[in-house]
């Protein structure tokens, strides 16, 4: 779509010409099925064997071996949780998770208490942080596990993953994190952040969506989420998506040469538009942690309007936002990050998630304030709660 | 998401604003989501001579505020007392299934603008409610589900109407 300007990329990326350059060419290919032991299987095998490795240089895994491709950061979360509860259960029936995850994890977490297993759910504090001694005084004898976001997906704030993974490690208790939103965008250690499963997405580093990973450190305890073949060093049974893991691969080896540049200009972007938001629009809040965030997300609370209404308002102007409020989601709730913040649901209900990709430049965001500017106009004019501010003061 | 109707009312919205010599004002919010209505009416002959709205909502709840308002213009206020919720929605030809809760807000916002107008009337001062944030389950009150709006119990985890699962809360 020609002007169209994306700041919607936590939704979705574009895939840069040379992810599709391989995975075009991958289709053309007609490469077989990589179980199969004949060459043509043996080719599709060895197409694998490359984005695992790329894979595994991006987040600094030992082996590659470690790293499992799945369909997603879902069944990646799926897999790390339900794989390791079942298979600990004689050791212990107790999970720790906090009350910001991704509903992947919640929803995982809540299948696995309907179950019989006893879930901690820790709160962040007023900077957006779980607190690790939080974590450390929750673990009991009966802990198997420990679950903590690396990054949020609404608010973009970086959690002190290594920290944790250092209290895990000396009470021996199986640490996973959800890195969908930071792999590829921020630098990944998984040796440095002490952790034992780390689930990670294609579509965040502009590969294809619909493909995914799970590290999973060598001697972790886990059964598969899914049961079949022996695919994936039989961790993960099915066919594998083969286009879809190439560009991956392609995606990675990109994100791990381009990182500094990205993390730059993605930075740059963020710091240009929060300096320049107050030149439009008054009355808002930024729900971040300005020491640990993303690069290139940023969540604005706009006060006494409501988000599915600019963004709809932003999409006539030819711009993608992503909004949390509570009218935009399937449940109809205000989100539970933006609540553990400490926001009204007032508040709440005017969130815009602006994220940021490498095609973005200043002059998008030139643009994108401008409109923003006459939309807040609009709604507010609307507003009874304006009106209401207005007169209070 | 939203049909050509839904969206022709959001983009153009009739009837915003406020009228400061009201004869009536309603004022209604959902505690769910956090959306607000306030409706004002001018009574002229029996009539509503004017309407206007005002909505901190989302592009469901504004265009159901401005067609509500279309709807009343110039009804007599017997004749307004009657529209309903669905009567809305219907006129907006339909709203997303999870979004026909904000249609009440619309008729109640009016039908509490008319009472404040009757009760102006008749002497009688009555207290605003209070605009919760969080909805807590209250002894006595009645609770709706989120999605398709039908009177449920209060301990109730799925709404038998709609086929879907609820939280705690609802």
């Amino acid at each position: 779509m020609k002007n169209y300007i994306n700041l919607d990329h936590i939704s979705a990326n574009p895939l840069p010409q040379d992810v599709k350059d391989v995975m075009i060419e991958a289709i053309e290919n007609d490469y077989h099925n990589p179980s199969s032991q004949h060459k043509a299987g043996e080719q599709a095998a060895e197409q694998i064997e490359i984005a695992r490795q790329r894979m595994a240089e991006l987040i600094n895994a030992a082996n590659p071996k470690e790293i499992v491709f799945t369909s997603g950061g879902t069944e990646s979360v799926n897999h790390a949780i339900k794989g390791v509860a079942a298979a600990n259960r004689e050791k212990g029936n107790h999970i720790v998770t906090t009350n910001i995850e991704h509903n992947a994890v919640i929803r995982s977490a809540k299948r696995l208490k309907a179950m019989g297993f006893k879930i901690t759910s820790l709160p962040v504090n007023e900077t957006g942080r779980v607190n690790p001694k939080d974590v450390a005084d929750a673990i009991t004898d009966e802990t198997i596990l420990v679950s903590v976001m690396h990054s949020n997906n609404e608010t973009g704030i970086i959690q002190p993953i290594e920290e944790i993974g250092r209290i895990t490690r000396e009470k021996k208790v199986l640490f996973h994190s959800d890195a969908v939103d930071s792999v590829g965008i921020v630098p990944i250690d998984v040796q440095a952040l002490n952790v034992d499963l780390l689930s990670f997405a294609s579509n965040p580093f502009y590969g294809p969506a619909g493909v995914g990973g799970l590290y999973i450190r060598r001697g972790t305890r886990i059964f598969p989420l899914l049961e079949g073949g022996v695919q994936e060093n039989n961790k993960r049974a099915g066919t594998e998506n083969l286009i879809g893991i190439i560009g991956m691969g392609k995606a990675a080896e990109l994100a791990a040469r381009d990182l500094d540049v990205r993390y730059a200009h993605l930075n740059g972007l963020k710091a240009y538009f929060l300096e320049q938001l107050p030149n439009y629009i008054d009355a808002y809040l930024v729900n971040t942690n300005p020491e640990y965030s993303l690069p290139h997300l940023v969540s604005i609370s706009i006060k006494y309007i409501e988000g599915e209404s600019v963004m709809l308002m932003l999409d006539e102007e030819d711009l993608a936002v992503s909004t949390k409020s509570a009218c935009a989601t399937g449940s109809l709730r205000a989100s539970h990050v933006l609540l553990s913040l400490g926001l009204s649901h007032a508040d709440a209900q005017g969130t815009l998630v602006i994220a940021f990709g490498i095609e973005n430049t200043k002059e998008d965001i030139d643009r994108f304030l401008g409109i923003l500017k006459n939309v807040v106009d609009t709604l507010r004019n609307m507003s009874p709660l304006y009106k209401k501010a207005v007169q209070t003061v | 998401m939203y049909n050509q109707v839904v969206m022709d009312h959001f983009k153009n919205p009739r009837n915003v604003g406020v009228i400061e010599d009201a004869d009536g004002v309603g004022e209604v919010g959902n505690p769910l989501c956090g959306d607000m209505m306030s409706i004002y009416i001018k009574v002229a002959d029996n009539r509503l001579a004017d309407i206007k709205f005002q909505t901190f909502g989302c592009g469901s709840a504004i265009a159901v505020s401005s067609m509500l308002t279309e709807i009343a213009k110039g009804k007599s206020i017997e004749e307004a007392k009657q529209i309903s919720n669905k009567d809305v929605a219907n006129a907006l030809e339909g709203l997303p299934k999870n979004k026909m809760h904000c249609s009440n807000l619309g008729a109640d916002a009016l039908h509490m603008a008319i009472q404040n107008y009757e009760d102006r009337q008749a002497g009688i001062t009555r207290q605003a409610p209070v605009r919760k944030e969080a909805h807590e389950h209250v002894e006595g009150e009645k609770c709706y589900c989120p999605y398709c709006d039908i009177e449920l119990d209060d301990a109730v985890t799925f709404c038998e109407a709609c086929h879907r699962e609820l939280e705690e809360e609802h």
